[in-house]
């Protein structure tokens, strides 16, 4: 693999302090409560695992720090600024990147222009297109890199939006289901890569898929019903009895 | 390989096939008009050049800047007013022909700052155009007592502001613009006006205001103010807009409320609809075939029941649910498939991709 | 005193006017998020069968209350089979053809009737206040605006028809796995919404002058106030009613329409940059 150009990723050896934090941070629609009073902390450098049922708030919970949604109440830190009031693009240009759960790509654009417009933010042109050809190669996606994307399988799509988050050199990646839809030959694939980005950017991952939690994560956030029910190591998180309890359906409120 | 954005030239592609026919064409018609056409006809090109700039600054805002305004009339109306007001006033058209731009452009900058950073949606933008022109116009339709004067220029109601005087090369207050001058001016500037935009959709500013319309959340999450891109675009459809305007009071060196008009408003949507939204050479013809077809209307005795309201609006669902990719992009589709030698020389996957872009073709 | 009562009746006048504009685009724009550009010319239908039918000797109430929402619901829901659902869902698609329409029904109402002012006379006569005189039936109107805006709300609240119109509009598929047909609830309720545009413009009518084109100035100032109203349509339009009437009317009063039509612009701006999801968004949310 050639040297990347992730050069922001130098401070991830700074392990002591947070790169994110959440003080009671909620989110309702109408009476529904979707993120609930949520203080999540993770330090840099940390690949961090979120699990939980369908409707537990993961993906509400990765728009609150976007800013996508405007949080009810509570407040977002990173890197001790608070950033709960700033603007999508302001938090994008902090380096959080954000892989979606429906690939968010530009369909009516080929492959190349979608990457280019994410690696022109930050390089110049000439800079702008070594940088494209460079992410299409580590990411695979030199072969169709002229073709639409709307045209692309979902696996195809999948890459698409990860090249271009890369390319954005974040230094947080939040995650949402990266393996939904894949097979078990892209899975595998897909956790070396996670991997290999961990060593320069901090991650969240949102994924339902057990194994793979396995592979990659050391520290494992439990939500349900838009709380943090547990967190901990993966192998205490699989023998906590709440966890089971959630994931079997007997417990009706956490 | 075929490349429309991201290489800034390619002889092979359809786009810049098409472009410099396109050049060609227009060219051509820039030193040739004042030969073929007489004294009359002339004027009437410029009239239409007029309006093909006026379609050209909507086909850019909406086609390609996915910013759907039904108010695009106020910064034409607005452009022809401050040029009139303009020229009466100082007497040498440099300046006012400058205000003309810079004004529209203002108020649309102005406009789009409160809409565009309040997240106002797609429905209230159209809502929000709509009333300001048509408020400007019931403001301007007011004006016909003898307090409204702006400097030495009346504002005249409903009746309008006549005999503007004519422009005058810029630093020779003395010297006017001949008929044939004002078509070499007006032609020359929409040529102007269109490669410029051209030239614009290539640069990196023109790609992210076509990525924000693919996918406003995506360019956001990638570090885009969407809000601000949206406000220059805006901005600049106004200043478009407004440059039509005085080259409308430079065919007949009159300007009235009906610049603000419902009928010019519903037009201009038209033009777009009809030539094709997401192209630029389109909406131009498409002004043109319609204003055509409003003047053949215009000679014709239909015994009254017939007029333009209903035209327009038949016009309008038949194109919405018929044609709804407009006229480029559907004669475009027909040449690639049956007009082997438009297709670009590079086979495989690019016909496939001419094929799929056929919604968004380059000109 | 007498000013002030005057001003008063005058506010008054202007809310229900602005309320009634906007009743049917509040079920058909609020609730279904149909966007019916062709909303003012529904009214201008409604305008146009009152005079017809008053000045070929029907009693003007019975072209007011039951001639004029009867042609126009028809209408609409003609307009729903044929050209607005096959554009549900698609926005700018359904905008760009209900403007298509809203020309195409300028036009053939022009054809028909020519392009003059027409009207009708207020029924009941005038009473006074000190100096001033004024039609009782501006009155009449008031209470009308009332009773009209209750029984829309009793309806879509109370009723099992209004309970699935709105099951409907919040979840289809639900719906539709209830048995219940949601096409035919769309056309339903869309007729509804154009039977009530209808009878506003039935009801406006002996207070305006009616032309082939006067609907465009109902159109602009529904939406912006049917928008502002937020998610709870009905609540939401009669606050957002409330507030802009008043507006509108007092500048109005110092001085020119025009002006009032520029105030009430403003204010809807601003007010959605202070509160973007609309009135009902933050206030009233828990309301229809």
């Amino acid at each position: 693999m050639p040297e990347m150009a992730l050069g922001r990723g130098a401070r991830v050896t700074d392990a002591a302090r947070p790169i994110l934090e959440t003080r009671g941070l909620t989110m309702r629609f109408g009476g529904v409560v979707a993120v609930d009073n949520v203080d999540f902390s993770m330090a840099e450098g940390e690949l961090r695992c979120l699990i939980g049922p369908n409707g537990a708030g993961k993906t509400t919970f990765f728009r609150c720090l976007t800013h996508q949604y405007k949080p009810t109440s509570g407040h977002v830190i990173y890197r001790g600024d608070d950033i709960t009031g700033s603007h999508t693009h302001q938090i994008a240009r902090r380096g959080i990147g954000i892989k979606t759960q429906v690939p968010s790509v530009f369909d009516g654009l080929d492959v190349r222009e979608n990457i280019w417009l994410s690696a022109r933010r930050y390089h110049s042109n000439r800079e702008s297109n070594r940088v494209v050809d460079e992410i299409l190669e580590r990411i695979g996606l030199t072969g169709v890199a002229n073709r639409l994307v709307g045209q692309l399988a979902h696996g195809e799509r999948q890459g698409v939006e990860l090249a271009i988050v890369l390319t954005g050199d974040p230094e947080l990646i939040l995650l949402d289901e990266p393996t939904a839809g894949m097979t078990h030959e892209e899975v595998h694939r897909t956790t070396e890569m996670i991997r290999e980005i961990n060593r320069t950017a901090s991650l969240i991952v949102v994924e339902h898929d057990m194994q793979f939690i396995k592979a990659i994560a050391n520290r494992v956030t439990v939500f349900n019903q838009g709380a943090i029910l547990v967190e901990d190591t993966m192998d205490n998180v699989l023998k906590n009895q709440d966890v089971r309890d959630v994931y079997l359906g007997k417990r009706e409120v956490a | 390989m075929f490349n429309s954005m991201l290489k800034t030239f390619d002889f092979n592609s359809w786009n810049t096939r098409g472009l410099m026919v396109t050049g060609a064409i227009m060219l051509a018609l820039l030193f040739l008009g004042p030969t073929i056409f007489d004294l009359f006809t002339l004027l009437k090109v410029i009239l239409f050049i007029a309006m093909a700039m006026l379609a050209l600054s909507l086909a850019f805002i909406w086609g390609f800047g996915g910013i759907l305004c039904f108010g695009q009339s106020a910064f034409f109306g607005l452009g022809g007013y401050v040029y009139a007001i303009g020229v009466i006033n100082m007497g040498e058209s440099t300046v006012p022909i400058l205000l003309a731009i810079f004004i529209p452009a203002a108020f649309a900058m102005l406009l789009g700052y409160f809409m565009f950073y309040g997240r106002l949606n797609d429905v209230y933008l159209a809502v929000v155009t709509l009333a300001v022109t048509l408020i400007l116009y019931a403001f301007i339709r007011s004006t016909s007592g003898e307090e409204w004067v702006i400097g030495k220029a009346r504002l005249m109601g409903f009746n309008g502001i006549s005999s503007i005087p004519d422009p005058n090369w810029p630093g020779f207050p003395d010297s006017l613009l001949w008929p044939d001058d004002k078509f070499y001016v007006a032609m020359a500037l929409l040529i102007l006006v269109y490669f410029g935009l051209r030239f614009l959709l290539r640069t990196h500013f023109g790609r992210v205001i076509v990525a924000i319309k693919e996918n406003e959340t995506r360019a956001e999450l990638l570090g885009y103010d969407v809000r601000f891109y949206k406000m220059i675009t805006f901005t600049i459809g106004g200043g478009i807009a407004g440059l039509a305007g005085f080259l409308l009071v430079t065919f007949n060196n009159f300007v009235n409320p009906d610049k603000f008009a419902l009928a010019l408003a519903a037009q201009i949507i038209m033009w777009v609809l009809i030539g094709g939204v997401g192209t630029l050479i389109g909406p131009m013809l498409g002004s043109l075939a319609l204003l055509m077809l409003y003047n053949w209307l215009g000679t014709q005795n239909f015994a009254g029941w017939l007029n333009t309201y209903l035209v327009f609006g038949g016009i309008i669902l038949l194109f919405v649910l018929a044609v709804p990719q407009g006229l480029q992009p559907t004669a475009q589709m027909l040449a690639l498939r049956f007009l082997p030698w438009t297709r670009p020389t590079d086979e495989g996957g690019d016909s496939a991709r001419n094929g799929a872009r056929e919604g968004r073709a380059g000109d | 005193m007498d000013t002030a009562a005057l001003l008063i009746i005058e506010v008054l006048n202007g809310i229900s006017s602005l309320a009634l504009t906007c009743a049917g685009l509040a079920i058909i724009f609020g609730m279904m998020r149909v966007i019916n550009f062709a909303h003012g010319e529904f009214m201008m239908l409604g305008g146009y069968t009152t005079v017809v039918a008053t000045n070929a000797g029907v009693n003007i109430w019975v072209s007011m209350l039951i001639l004029s929402p009867l042609v126009v619901g028809v209408i609409g829901i003609l307009a729903e089979r044929f050209l607005i659902r096959f554009f549900y869902g698609r926005l700018v698609d359904t905008l760009i053809a209900t403007w298509g329409l809203s020309l195409l029904l300028i036009g053939i109402v022009t054809s028909i009737f020519g392009n003059y002012i027409t009207g009708v006379s207020a029924p009941m006569g005038n009473f006074s206040i000190g100096q001033y005189q004024l039609s009782v039936y501006r009155l009449v109107l008031i209470g009308l605006t009332v009773i009209l805006f209750a029984g829309i709300y009793l309806a879509f609240t109370r009723t099992k028809l209004g309970l699935i119109a709105r099951g409907t509009m919040q979840n289809a598929d639900q719906a539709a796995a209830l048995g219940i047909s949601p096409p035919k609830v769309y056309m339903v309720t869309f007729g509804i919404g154009a039977a009530l545009t209808g009878l506003a413009g039935g009801l406006l009518a002996p207070i305006s002058q009616i032309i082939p084109t006067v609907g465009f100035t109902y159109v602009a100032q529904a939406f912006i106030t049917v928008i502002t109203a937020g998610t709870g349509a009905i609540t939401g339009t009669i606050v957002a009613s409330g507030v802009f009437g008043t507006v509108r009317q007092l500048v109005t009063y110092e001085t020119t329409p025009i002006i009032g039509g520029v105030a009430l612009l403003i204010v809807a701006v601003l007010l959605l940059r202070i509160l973007p999801q609309g009135i009902t968004g933050k206030i009233f949310r828990r309301s229809l």
